[in-house]
């Protein structure tokens, strides 16, 4: 059930539109491009629902979570 | 404003009411799914925001949608039934006009539930359906402009007007903000740009703004053989 959760960028999908940044700046860095860092790919629970609205909110489905693998 | 005599029933006016208003959110929502879907991006405000304000206009747009499918097939005059809602150029009532509406309506159902399911689709699949929106509209603009019963007004056609200066003016900042490549894909916004609002202000100069129009708005059919 509660089994934590990482973050995942597609690289190739990613087109730096920096959404991602904006609703997930404690976990999402930007380079100097506008293209994500990630900062901890572990995603904290009082993060969840942040993490989800940020890969919700992605325009080219960039942003993953994965549920299992570190 | 032109005043009008209330004729019919209360639903054909809701009906076309919804269908105004629907077009309208169509239009807000086609305009910043344009505008925000490039390289520039908004100085005071969030991405974010924009990408929530466009996908909370589209489900408003719907909810009128569903108000002016519902009220028109309710209606008495019309006899509709509810087939229409969903088969287009099959209506007894101006099938050609009401077709295209209905056409609109297929497509931008398909665009909402690829939505909902984007995340299982991958990017590309539910991008190559999301386009569909962009067909959408100007069916809805031609749908509204041909059956509509209130095209001759004054008012509603500054409306039309609007509605087309604003997707018109999203797609020309777009392709001026757009950077090299994918020429393609911008010959072809510039063409549409440019086609719709051509072969708009034509058809309505030969269509409904002559006198007769209702009579041959109810003839026009599609030669594969809609309506009865």
């Amino acid at each position: 059930m509660n089994r934590t959760r990482h973050l995942r960028v597609d690289r190739i999908s990613c087109t730096g539109q920096g959404l991602c940044a904006e609703l997930l700046p404690e976990l999402i860095d930007l380079d100097e491009w506008g293209y994500p860092v990630l900062k901890d790919r572990t995603v904290p629970g009082h993060l969840r629902a942040h993490a989800r609205r940020a890969v919700a909110a992605c325009p080219r489905l960039a942003l993953r979570t994965d549920r299992d693998r570190p | 404003m032109t005043t009008l005599a209330l004729t019919g029933s209360p639903l054909w006016y809701a009906s076309r009411a919804g269908g105004t208003l629907a077009l309208v959110l169509l239009t807000a929502t086609v305009v910043l799914g344009i505008a925000s879907g490039g390289r520039a991006a908004p100085r005071r405000t969030g991405r974010f925001g924009i990408g929530l304000l466009h996908r909370d206009l589209s489900l408003l747009t719907l909810v009128f949608l569903v108000v002016h499918v519902v009220t028109a097939v309710l209606d008495p005059f019309a006899r509709l039934g509810w087939a229409v809602s969903v088969v287009p150029f099959g209506a007894s009532y101006r099938p050609l006009w009401l077709g295209l509406g209905t056409a609109a309506l297929d497509l931008l159902l398909a665009v909402l539930l690829t939505s909902a399911l984007r995340l299982r689709l991958g990017v590309r699949r539910w991008k190559a359906v999301h386009r569909l929106a962009y067909a959408a509209w100007p069916l809805a603009l031609f749908h509204g402009v041909g059956s509509g019963t209130d095209t001759r007004l004054p008012l509603q056609l500054w409306l039309y007007a609007g509605c087309l200066a604003a997707v018109v003016a999203a797609v020309w900042w777009r392709l001026a903000k757009a950077g090299p490549g994918r020429v393609a894909a911008r010959l072809l916004a510039a063409t549409a740009a440019t086609a719709v609002p051509v072969v708009l202000g034509a058809f309505l100069a030969a269509g409904p703004l002559q006198p007769g129009w209702a009579q041959s708005a109810a003839a026009a059919a599609l030669p594969l053989g809609g309506g009865r």
